[in-house]
């Protein structure tokens, strides 16, 4: 069984004077234990916000979370504050994006690292220490030591980033949410994190759900593969059959406009047309048609399912055939 | 044209014919002051330290490095947005340091740029129309209100927004719109090179490859030289004819975009190139990676002799920390400033680990920021 299940996840963000915001719109997807899911998309597609639902860390006040969430057979949207405390941290760990505004600036490094393994694991001072030293030490800080009493401002870039992942990975979690966790690192350093990343998750049965808008970085790392547009999965597919044979047109779109280090440079980019103002809304349609270079007249009539094509996941009346695929050129 | 080029003053060293710009030496360094009253200089941050390079008429050079090697200061210093601190530009045969008042605000209509972050680059109480006409007034482009309007609608469609937008706001476009209001402003002047500073890292991926193709298409339109700094050097060695790879404030490695995927010689050029994640499963789960060890050493303290030394994992006891490497062709048209590059590409020297020197915020210098390398480029790059 599914260690996560995520079951007609949506999240409708209620605003002044206008209609509600549709954020994540009946997204629907399991990670195993020892799997690693991505969820691609752009901004705006309800990637970030999937995750902060799972954890439970949308804001009480004017969000409408609806759908089911179950980890390890317990619902998690019905979770009380106190219950979900309990969980996050210990079975659920996030990476956010930006370390330097997710940790806090002014309590030294040691202590919010120390925090979750005296919160969860009721480790006294000592030992605690002793723990968090172990686990700089894992993540690749050196002399963790000194690190420990330093604040989140005197490390650089990618040791926060090293920081953030042990203070999530502190207490083994078994479920690992990763929220864009290279974005704001350089190349050089976003190699290290991922590798470390990979490292972690390797060997041990915790299951990482990875979310990017960097499709190089899922290529490399994850098992299975969502692909997110407007609130929705438009397409599922393992690894190596999504970028092989990419078959929704904007999955499609998306591989054409990336500039490959490993392509002929004479190839010419093949964006896809307009940008995410243009799309209508799910009720009325597929989100995707206005930008589609497929749509048909049905698309803009009757929102398509997501249904099983061979052995993927595919929400779209004309799909890109497999034969007309180019991704594999170069 | 308008702007006769009579500003070509010293034509000293002839440059060949196709060089529009030269870099000779080029340094920026930036003083970092400590004290209230007697404002002393305690050290300098070298953001650009050294940096010869040549672009050709109708070329597009790109200039790639990580966050705080000195791209963007260099950038601005050719343009003397920021003033050089040592060597010269020297822009179609003038030299740009000896400019003062008019002259340069007249040579500088033909060398425009491109920012990174549209929506903070255009004043949002400007509409388009004032943004598109004002740089054209102030080069005297202005002269006849339906030459001008034509002029508007030819820009437009030649960055494919519609007639409609002239009147709109920066607010009212997208990421992408606003890219190419940035666009049409600065062929707006007619220019003959144009800067781009990271024009596409701030826009979705769908929406960057339009920038990019509209780049391309403009070049061939118009006759343009660009000289585009990116981070991302899958987007550099799309668009660029030639790239230089940059590391600390110099130049580590220059030839033509292919050559340099195909045979990266320096460590560093290697390093990134294995570092760029390719949407390509297949690529991904065979390739080596080359994993740098730490992180950027702060550039007010750079290493001594090469200064990628530290993280080198090629690096040799001796020469790499006591001898800084000079730029040197070691096949045409492709320079490399490695003392070992040879050696390295013939296999003669064997990679090997290296240990994490940590970067102690005391190298930073004193006053020069918090953070280390990461908070130095931040504050100057504002």
């Amino acid at each position: 069984m599914a260690l996560l299940e995520v079951r007609d996840l949506s999240v409708v963000f209620g605003r002044k004077r206008q209609k509600p915001f549709t954020a994540v719109d009946g997204v629907s997807f399991s990670v195993a234990a020892g799997q690693t899911v991505g969820l691609v998309g752009e901004s705006g597609c309800g990637k970030s916000v999937t995750s902060l639902a799972i954890m439970g860390l949308l804001p009480k006040r004017g969000v409408r979370v609806s759908g089911s969430v179950t980890f390890d057979g317990t619902e998690l949207l019905t979770l009380s504050d106190k219950q979900l405390r309990d969980r996050r941290g210990r079975d659920l760990g996030m990476v956010f994006q930006d370390p330097l505004t997710s940790l806090n600036p002014v309590i030294p490094i040691g202590l919010q690292v120390t925090e979750v393994l005296r919160r969860h694991r009721g480790l006294d001072h000592k030992k605690a220490q002793a723990e968090a030293t172990e686990l700089l030490n894992k993540v690749g800080i050196p002399d963790p030591n000194r690190r420990l009493s330093e604040y989140p401002h005197q490390l650089s870039g990618g040791m926060r980033q090293r920081a953030l992942i042990a203070i999530a990975l502190a207490c083994q979690p078994r479920l690992l949410i990763a929220d864009e966790p290279t974005t704001a690192l350089d190349v050089t350093i976003q190699a290290q994190i991922l590798n470390l990343l990979k490292e972690l998750v390797a060997g041990t049965d915790t299951a990482l759900i990875m979310i990017t808008h960097d499709l190089g970085v899922v290529a490399g790392l994850c098992d299975e593969v969502n692909v997110l547009y407007a609130g929705r999965v438009v397409e599922r597919a393992a690894r190596h059959e999504l970028f092989a044979d990419p078959r929704h047109p904007y999955t499609h779109g998306l591989l054409g406009s990336i500039p490959r280090l490993d392509s002929a440079r004479s190839a010419k980019l093949a964006p896809i047309t307009g940008s995410v103002a243009d799309n209508i809304p799910w009720a009325d349609g597929c989100a995707f048609a206005p930008r589609c270079p497929n749509a048909l007249q049905g698309c803009v009539e009757q929102p398509p399912e997501l249904e099983t094509q061979d052995t993927r996941l595919l929400r779209c009346y004309n799909p890109v055939l497999p034969a007309t695929t180019a991704a594999k050129e170069g | 044209m308008t702007v006769s080029s009579e500003t070509t003053m010293e034509t000293d060293q002839p440059a060949s014919d196709d060089t529009l710009l030269r870099l000779e030496d080029l340094k920026v360094h930036f003083p970092i002051k400590r004290g209230i009253v007697l404002d002393r200089t305690v050290g300098y941050v070298y953001a650009v330290d050294g940096v010869d390079l040549r672009i050709a008429r109708g070329e597009t050079y790109g200039l790639v490095g990580e966050s705080g090697c000195g791209k963007t200061t260099l950038g601005r210093g050719l343009l003397r947005l920021v003033e050089p601190t040592g060597g010269r530009a020297v822009f179609d045969g003038t030299d740009l340091s000896t400019l003062h008042g008019e002259q340069l605000r007249r040579i500088r209509r033909r060398m425009q740029m491109i920012f990174q972050d549209p929506l903070s680059s255009l004043d949002p109480r400007q509409s388009v129309e004032s943004i598109l006409v004002e740089g054209m007034r102030a080069h005297g482009l202005d002269n006849d209100r339906t030459a001008t309007s034509a002029r508007l609608r030819e820009l437009l469609s030649a960055v494919g927004l519609p007639v409609t937008a002239l009147r709109k706001y920066p607010h009212e476009f997208s990421g992408g719109q606003r890219q190419r209001i940035g666009i049409a402003r600065s062929l707006a002047v007619e220019p003959d090179l144009i800067v781009a500073d990271e024009p596409v890292s701030a826009l979705d991926v769908s929406v960057q490859a339009q920038v990019i193709n509209l780049l391309e298409e403009l070049q061939t339109e118009f006759g343009l030289t660009y000289l585009v700094i990116a981070h991302d050097l899958a987007v550099v060695r799309h668009i660029s004819d030639r790239i230089g790879v940059m590391y600390l404030g110099s130049i580590v490695e220059e030839t033509d975009a292919d050559t340099l995927y195909q045979e990266p010689l320096h460590p560093y050029t290697k390093a990134l190139l294995s570092a760029i994640p390719v949407p390509d499963p297949v690529v991904e789960d065979q390739r080596e990676q080359i994993l740098l060890a730490g992180d950027l050493p702060s550039p007010s303290a750079p290493p001594s002799g090469c200064r990628f030394h530290t993280r080198c994992p090629w690096r040799q006891e001796t020469r790499c920390d006591s001898e800084r490497p000079e730029l040197r062709e070691i096949a045409p048209g492709h320079r490399v400033a490695c003392h070992w590059a040879e050696d390295i590409a013939a296999g003669k020297i064997e990679r090997h680990a290296v240990d994490v020197e940590l970067v102690k915020e005391t190298e930073a210098g004193p006053g020069a920021g918090l953070g280390g390398a990461a908070s130095v480029t931040e504050m100057l790059s504002t």
